[in-house]
């Protein structure tokens, strides 16, 4: 499953997440990190059976934690099929099949949002 | 030797005895059968496209106002349109942004929502005069209360256009699309295979007269394209529809980030195999259709070519940039493209649609030319400053204090023992250091990533560069990255008050 993890400032000089991998023996796969000197949000993949211990963890140590359970939706109506969205999305949600219809894993998302300002025709958005 | 003609052609249609195909279908038909063969096999092929096609608009009639309007300005939806032409009669432009909502909404909007029934507001203004006096007007009002609403496209079904990536390091937004740093994507459009003008590339039968599919309805080609460019390959259309009879499938508005808005146009064009020269010409494929990649990430109308590539290898998923595959996105729809040029063989087929001879050839060679400017853009190296005062990075921060005050300059450039730019020291960099007591080298309190210009580059680039990152100043570095001066905000509003 797809979480997001949010360092607040006061956090940000701590080695919030070695030690929360380190305490738990949990793995993360992070695929997208923003951290600077203020502020740090990662997303990462991590196991089902394992996201409480390390949800846990995370927030003694000042985290937010939240689960990305809101992937993106096509508003079909809008959509052209044109296919700009394909190149610019990180995780490959967006495909064309054999007869150039415009396919979405919405499994794969991480809520980038990238996808959103590249369409067109306003279609895609992020909840429902 | 295969002859035609478009009678015969139109009689097969009439009887229902026409054989119709797409340009994909041909591709396929001209290999196993020849051109001769295929020729004799095939009488029309469709080709069709959809794509953002931002030279798109609205020619309308409002009908008179009692008391009547000479319309001096007018706005639909807050979208202004063109009105200098009589009194009633406007021109509103796709492209064109609204007053209040900007890029999120444009003429291509109030095209596509008129289309769909939607009622319009409509605000106007005049100066008055004996014969119209009438100085404001508001009103409503929807497709069906329009004398006259014809879609007049100056520039539509591009041959084959180029494809576009970025080589800098942030990315842009343009009317390509979202382009990634670093050639972190390229972006492309036009329908390759089915592109009405690849299929016909000598213009035989696609000119002036030319009777098309356009949104829905049937529309006309009523000239070359603005920016005609032939001899290159990038041919253009003007074209003529109906709007009343258009469907919305076929005529949609869209919005580019940071670029602005656009209308998506569905053309599609039949081409009447009357000799076999025709029938090889509707073979073309993906492969056969050659554009280049251009770097939009120089701010210039000639951007450079990265490469060279054909509408197969943009059309696979990725494509090579200096050995790496890049993703490729299209703008513009090949499934909708498949259906215009189905829609259209159906027509035909069912002897809803005649082909026809253009009236007029359309021009096959020349090429657009860049605008004549009369007055000299100025380059940066016209304007800098080439005193600079540099430093080496493992001066102190002392020396840095010490030359800052010398020189009351407040940007020290700092280089390498090479004389390469390594940083930037500010007088405010200095204070900083001071303030938290920290005397080492120049090294540790400079700004390393320094935003930098060339000398030859536009000053209206360099001052959309120092505003975009909030900066006062940046260095004019060579090739070598040898220091050559400095602009700073102070040279440009020199340039600005001599310009007024």
């Amino acid at each position: 499953m797809k979480i997001k993890i949010t360092i607040p400032t006061e956090r940000i000089h701590n080695p919030i997440i070695s030690e929360s991998i380190v305490e738990t023996g949990v793995l993360l796969n992070i695929m997208v990190a923003n951290i600077d000197s203020t502020y740090g949000e990662l997303i990462a993949d991590v196991k089902e059976s394992r996201f409480d211990r390390i949800k846990k963890a995370l927030e003694s140590r000042g985290a937010i934690v939240s689960i990305l359970d809101q992937p993106i939706h096509r508003d079909e109506e809008e959509c052209v099929e044109c296919g700009a969205c394909i190149s610019v999305c990180p995780m490959n949600v967006y495909s064309f099949d054999e007869n150039w219809n415009l396919l979405v894993d919405e499994k794969k998302c991480i809520q980038c949002g990238v996808c959103i300002k590249m369409c067109p025709h306003g279609a895609l958005k992020l909840g429902q | 030797m295969v002859k035609k003609s478009v009678h015969e052609i139109n009689k097969k249609i009439e009887d229902g005895s026409v054989s119709v195909v797409t340009a994909e279908e041909m591709v396929g038909i001209v290999e196993e059968l020849g051109a001769e063969g295929a020729a004799k096999e095939v009488d029309v092929v469709t080709t069709g496209t959809f794509g953002a096609m931002c030279s798109s608009g609205l020619m309308l009639n409002l009908g008179h106002s009692e008391p009547p309007i000479k319309i001096q300005k007018v706005w639909f939806n807050n979208v202004e349109a063109y009105s200098g032409i009589a009194a009633v009669d406007a021109y509103l432009g796709a492209a064109q942004i609204s007053d209040t909502r900007g890029i999120q909404y444009g003429g291509a909007h109030v095209i596509e929502d008129l289309l769909r029934g939607k009622e319009i507001s409509v605000h106007a203004t005049s100066y008055g005069t004996d014969c119209y006096p009438r100085k404001v007007l508001d009103t409503s009002i929807t497709l069906e209360d329009l004398n006259e609403a014809v879609l007049l496209n100056p520039r539509n079904a591009y041959q084959k256009y180029a494809a576009a990536t970025n080589s800098s390091r942030r990315t842009l937004h343009t009317y390509m699309g979202e382009l990634l740093p670093n050639f972190g994507n390229v972006t492309y459009s036009g329908a390759g295979v089915l592109s009405p003008l690849s299929n016909d590339p000598s213009y035989e039968t696609i000119g002036i007269g030319t009777r098309i599919f356009m949104g829905g309805a049937q529309g006309y080609v009523i000239g070359n394209g603005t920016q005609h460019s032939p001899s290159s390959g990038f041919g253009t259309l003007m074209l003529r529809g109906n709007l009343k009879d258009m469907n919305p499938d076929y005529v949609r508005a869209a919005s580019f980030t940071g670029y602005g808005t656009t209308l998506y146009m569905g053309i599609g064009i039949p081409i009447p195999i009357l000799n076999e020269k025709l029938a090889a010409a509707t073979a073309v494929s993906d492969a056969d259709i050659v554009t280049n990649i251009l770097d939009y990430g120089i701010g210039s109308r000639n951007k450079p070519t990265i490469r060279e590539v054909n509408y197969a290898e943009l059309r696979s998923g990725s494509v090579q940039i200096d050995g790496k595959d890049t993703p490729t996105s299209s703008l513009s729809s090949f499934k909708n493209a498949r259906k215009i040029a189905n829609e259209l063989k159906e027509w035909v087929r069912h002897g809803k649609f005649f082909v026809s001879m253009p009236v007029e050839k359309l021009l096959n060679e020349g090429a657009a030319r860049p605008m004549k400017q009369t007055q000299a853009v100025p380059l940066v190296k016209d304007i800098m400053s080439d005193f600079i005062v540099t430093i080496k990075k493992d001066q102190t921060v002392r020396d840095a204090a010490k030359k800052i005050w010398e020189n009351s300059f407040n940007h020290l450039a700092v280089v390498s023992d090479t004389g390469e730019l390594v940083g930037i020291l500010t007088a405010w960099d200095v204070s900083k250091a001071v303030a938290g007591n920290s005397f080492d080298s120049v090294e540790s309190v400079m700004t390393k990533k320094v935003l930098t210009c060339a000398p030859n580059e536009p000053v209206d680039l360099a001052a959309r560069r120092l505003d975009r990152y909030g900066v006062s100043a940046m260095p004019v570095i060579d090739a070598q990255k040898h220091v050559l001066g400095i602009i700073t905000s102070d040279n440009i509003s020199k340039l600005l008050a001599r310009r007024y």
